[in-house]
């Protein structure tokens, strides 16, 4: 097997707010192989997005800040390089896409333009022939009439149209990474399908890796070869997609499963909220939600452990 | 007190503000007792004294002492930059809500009033309307809360058009009460905020126009002490000669804008909560 | 974009006659005309003679007359007389435009660099040092009384040059000119600089904070770029707007600094005429006022029309 692609090991990111020290990210490990593509899954506030962040160093400080933790992106240390260095490899070496189009595209910058720029940034074209690759990106995503829509603005394309253009700004450079946070959360259902069919088409023609953040199991299933679940900053399970759906282990995990309607079934909701994360009891963060909960979760910390080949879960009872 | 307290630490500006207010305050009403001279009382002999000694701050040219006059004006630029205020708020709110409430013609025609008399210059509109009523206390007051109206209403009047629409209005009609009700116990106590930091703007803005009235001699009259009249007794002629004259009253308008600027600016950013850091 | 200018213009109109009818009452709220105060001045008061100047002046005639007696005069452009010198009041107003133009336009430069730069500059370097400064000074210049700013002008030219700068109605050169106006514009354009710095600034924060802002961050781009290819762009466009809020705020300023300075304008006009009780005046003078700053909006909105994708191409 080739060596990963990404290590991710230990990752802290914090961020200081008025109601005090919250751990946003706490502690968090993995790997990511060359093309592979691998699902973050959580309620929102687990730290899924911050995650996401924290691996292009984005998170604004202040209020935010990694503390800990490494990212190598093969050789290179992320977390240690100087931040000219950084903007080199954002948007050539690993790129993102965002959960809401329209306000994550500039208003008064044609939608060519923005496409362009990483080319103008990062391999040095000309502005011309920028427009020209960035046309062909469009028609490349699945635009109809590139050539015209390079010179419109985002508000005058539909929502579908501006997220398979964020899409062509983010592949432009041909990354080795793709980072997509919620892509499809904004978008109506019809249209969901189909740029996740894009977005799949495209990282295996272009052999790009991916890590898919979303909340949606079902995007999970459809898109993923392994998957992370995450809660109160940390992971709580991890497996392949097809392990994950067959014999969930961690309560958490369940409960999210127990959660999607399937047919006429009654749908089971996880009792609680996600607890407010500057205020962490000690022991399992889920014990106050979580049916099988006993004394011992509240109290000690919860080793990680590999329960079954692959297979990994935070928990003492499975 | 643990608020208050909490309000200094984070908004050092606006702590700075409320007590250069409350200094404005207390010299206000206490000023028969600071002040060591009667603010109207002429002394030949004393006349354009040099600041120090017995004039503080020196004297005009009719010998008044200058610290006494500053001190007793504050009572005037306080009095009417409250009332002013006071006054175009009243109103301004009155109107705002009405309109933004009952909507339809009405709403209409207040719209395009609000449009029009925003588009004269405070101090023109302010200039026209003191002239036409004549100088005078009340008048002068007046003439300043008038143009502070359709500021005032504007704002109250879009703050009600988005409360309107809200679940707890609607809820509130659910369980029947009447709009009038509805209007003065939910939507009002919500537009205060807003309010009270628009207000104290406006109360600078006040105090500068009554100045610049003062100044074109068209503002308060004698024998009031005016912070804005004594700039223009002593312009020109005594730019030279004696620029204590030019000098205290002026800093002591900035100072008392200044603070109300100060105060105005940390209320707002207390109550946004986009904006707190 | 036509209709939204169409429809700015006729909004334009409307707000146009508006004005005029709250000028025209503002001007009549205490009873009695012009010829009383006239007569109280005299200090004496012949019936007949008061009359015959009344119906000379048409102030016998009901007040919708004597409106439409105005404004028909104002859009056949006869201002009517300027009682004081019985001069045509157009006359008396259209040599004073000039030089408050160029005092005003002179303002507006220095308020629009001034503001802006700095504006920017404050947004960008968020809550150090130099933010705090430029905050306080801003608020400073918001808290001056522009006639107060322009008397220490003065001074401090007197006392450290010897010399009051005075206007002279023919100068040699235009250069000249703008020099000696520079100074006045320099006391009007404070006041205005302030408000343009604080919105440039909160307008530059609150685009800085969208989420197109984090786009180009994660496209590599550098801060530069970000700051002034992306956020500028944006957060310029209210700034189109608050140049027409300024026009407004620097009339304010032209009255008390064209006083101060004693330069022969328009606004130091309005205060003569308004204490010569030259009420025909003054209500011109105020619509044309009125007239200038509804322009300056609407050329504004045209601006912004222009600028902004999202009007030019239609949502």
């Amino acid at each position: 097997m080739s060596p990963p692609l990404l290590v991710v090991e230990n990752l802290q990111t914090r961020f200081n707010t008025r109601a005090g020290v919250v751990k946003a990210v706490d502690g968090v490990s993995f790997t990511l192989g060359r093309s592979e593509t691998l699902a973050i899954v959580g309620e929102s506030g687990c730290g899924k997005s911050v995650t996401a962040l924290s691996l292009m160093r984005l998170v604004a400080d202040p209020p935010g800040r990694i503390v800990g933790g490494s990212v190598r992106l093969e050789d290179t240390e992320l977390l240690a390089l100087d931040e000219t260095a950084m903007r080199r490899v954002r948007g050539k070496l690993v790129s993102m896409i965002f959960q809401e189009p329209m306000t994550s595209l500039n208003p008064v910058m044609t939608i060519g333009r923005q496409i362009g720029e990483s080319l103008v940034l990062h391999e040095g074209l000309s502005r011309r022939a920028a427009l020209a690759r960035s046309v062909e990106l469009l028609q490349l995503v699945g635009i109809s009439e590139p050539a015209q829509r390079a010179r419109e603005y985002p508000h005058q394309l539909s929502g579908g149209m501006r997220q398979r253009a964020m899409i062509a700004m983010a592949l432009a450079c041909r990354p080795r990474v793709l980072i997509a946070d919620e892509p499809t959360s904004a978008l109506d259902v019809t249209i969901q399908a189909q740029i996740l069919e894009l977005i799949g088409r495209l990282q295996r023609e272009l052999g790009t890796a991916m890590i898919m953040i979303t909340h949606d199991l079902g995007v999970v299933a459809e898109t993923a070869e392994r998957v992370i679940v995450m809660y109160a900053g940390r992971k709580v399970e991890e497996a392949s997609v097809g392990e994950l759906f067959a014999r969930p282990l961690h309560p958490y995990t369940r409960g999210l499963m127990k959660s999607i309607p399937r047919g006429a079934a009654r749908l089971q909701e996880i009792p609680g909220m996600v607890p407010a994360l500057s205020n962490l009891p000690p022991g399992c963060a889920f014990a106050p939600r979580c049916p099988q909960a006993s004394a011992k979760c509240r109290a000690m910390e919860i080793p990680y452990e590999e329960k079954q080949p692959g297979h990994w879960a935070a928990c003492l009872y499975v | 007190m643990q608020e208050a307290l909490y309000f200094v630490r984070r908004y050092p500006l606006g702590a700075i503000g409320a007590v250069i207010m409350a200094l404005f305050v207390l010299t206000a009403l206490f000023a028969g007792t600071i002040a060591p001279f009667d603010p109207t009382a002429t002394d030949a002999p004393a006349s354009l004294a040099r600041p120090g000694g017995v004039h503080l701050l020196g004297a005009d040219f009719m010998g008044r002492d200058v610290f006494s006059r500053i001190v007793h004006g504050a009572r005037i630029s306080l009095a009417v930059g409250l009332c002013a205020t006071a006054l175009g708020c009243l109103i301004g709110v009155t109107i705002g809500l009405a309109s933004g409430y009952l909507g339809g013609t009405f709403d209409l025609l207040v719209q395009r009033l609000i449009d029009v008399l925003q588009s004269l210059p405070l101090l023109v509109m302010a200039l026209v309307m003191a002239a036409s009523l004549g100088p005078s206390l009340t008048n002068t007051i007046v003439a300043i809360a008038i143009p502070l109206v359709p500021n005032v209403a504007r704002i109250i009047r879009s703050n009600t058009l988005t409360l309107r629409e809200m679940p707890f209005v609607e809820a509130a009609r659910a369980v029947g009460m009447s709009e009038a009700r509805i209007a003065l116990r939910h939507v009002l106590p919500n537009t205060l905020a807003p309010l009270i930091v628009l207000a104290t703007a406006q109360v600078g803005s006040a105090i500068l126009v009554e100045s610049a009235l003062s100044f074109l001699g068209l503002g308060i009259p004698e024998p009031h002490p005016s912070w804005g009249r004594m700039l223009s007794e002593s312009a020109a002629e005594y730019v030279r000669t004696a620029p204590w004259l030019v000098i205290y009253p002026g800093i002591a308008i900035s100072l008392v804008v200044f603070g109300t600027n100060l105060l105005g600016d940390a209320l707002r950013d207390t109550l946004d909560p986009r904006l707190r850091r | 974009m036509s209709g939204y200018l169409i429809r700015r213009f006729f909004l334009m109109l409307v707000t146009l006659f508006g004005i005029s009818v709250v000028i025209f009452v503002m001007l009549r709220l205490v009873p009695g005309n012009i010829t009383d105060i006239i007569f109280d001045s005299a200090g004496f008061v012949n019936p007949k003679q008061k009359q015959r100047i009344e119906r000379e002046l048409g102030l016998d005639q009901p007040i919708v007359t004597q409106y439409a007696r105005w404004i028909g005069g104002l859009a056949r452009g006869d201002l009517g007389y300027a009682y004081v010198s019985e001069k045509p009041a157009l006359q008396e107003i259209a040599p004073r435009i000039p030089v408050s133009a160029k005092l005003a336009g002179l303002a507006l430069v220095f308020s629009t660099l001034f503001g802006v730069t700095l504006g920017v500059v404050s947004a960008v370097r968020q809550d150090t040092t130099l933010d705090y400064v430029l905050r306080v000074v801003s608020l400073s210049g918001l808290s001056l009384p522009s006639f107060w700013l322009g008397l220490l002008i003065l001074m401090a030219c007197v006392q450290w040059f010897g010399w009051i700068p005075i206007y002279r109605s023919t100068p040699e050169s235009f250069w000249r000119e703008l020099g000696l106006l520079a100074l006045p514009a320099a006391a009007v354009g404070f006041r205005s600089s302030a408000l343009v710095m604080r919105l440039t600034r909160s307008s530059m924060l609150e685009v800085l904070r969208q989420d197109y802002v984090r786009t180009a961050r994660a496209k590599g781009a550098s801060e530069r770029a970000v700051n002034y290819r992306h956020a500028l762009a944006n957060a310029l466009l209210p700034v189109v707007t608050i140049v027409g809020i300024e026009a407004a705020f620097l009339i304010g300023g032209l009255i008390v600094t064209e006083t101060v300075f004693n330069i022969p304008g328009v606004a130091r006009f309005l205060v003569e005429a308004i204490r010569w009780r030259d009420y025909p005046i003054v209500q011109n003078l105020v619509m044309f006022i009125a007239l200038v700053v509804v322009l300056v909006n609407f050329i504004v909105d045209m601006l912004y029309a222009v600028l902004d994708p999202r009007i030019k191409f239609g949502a």
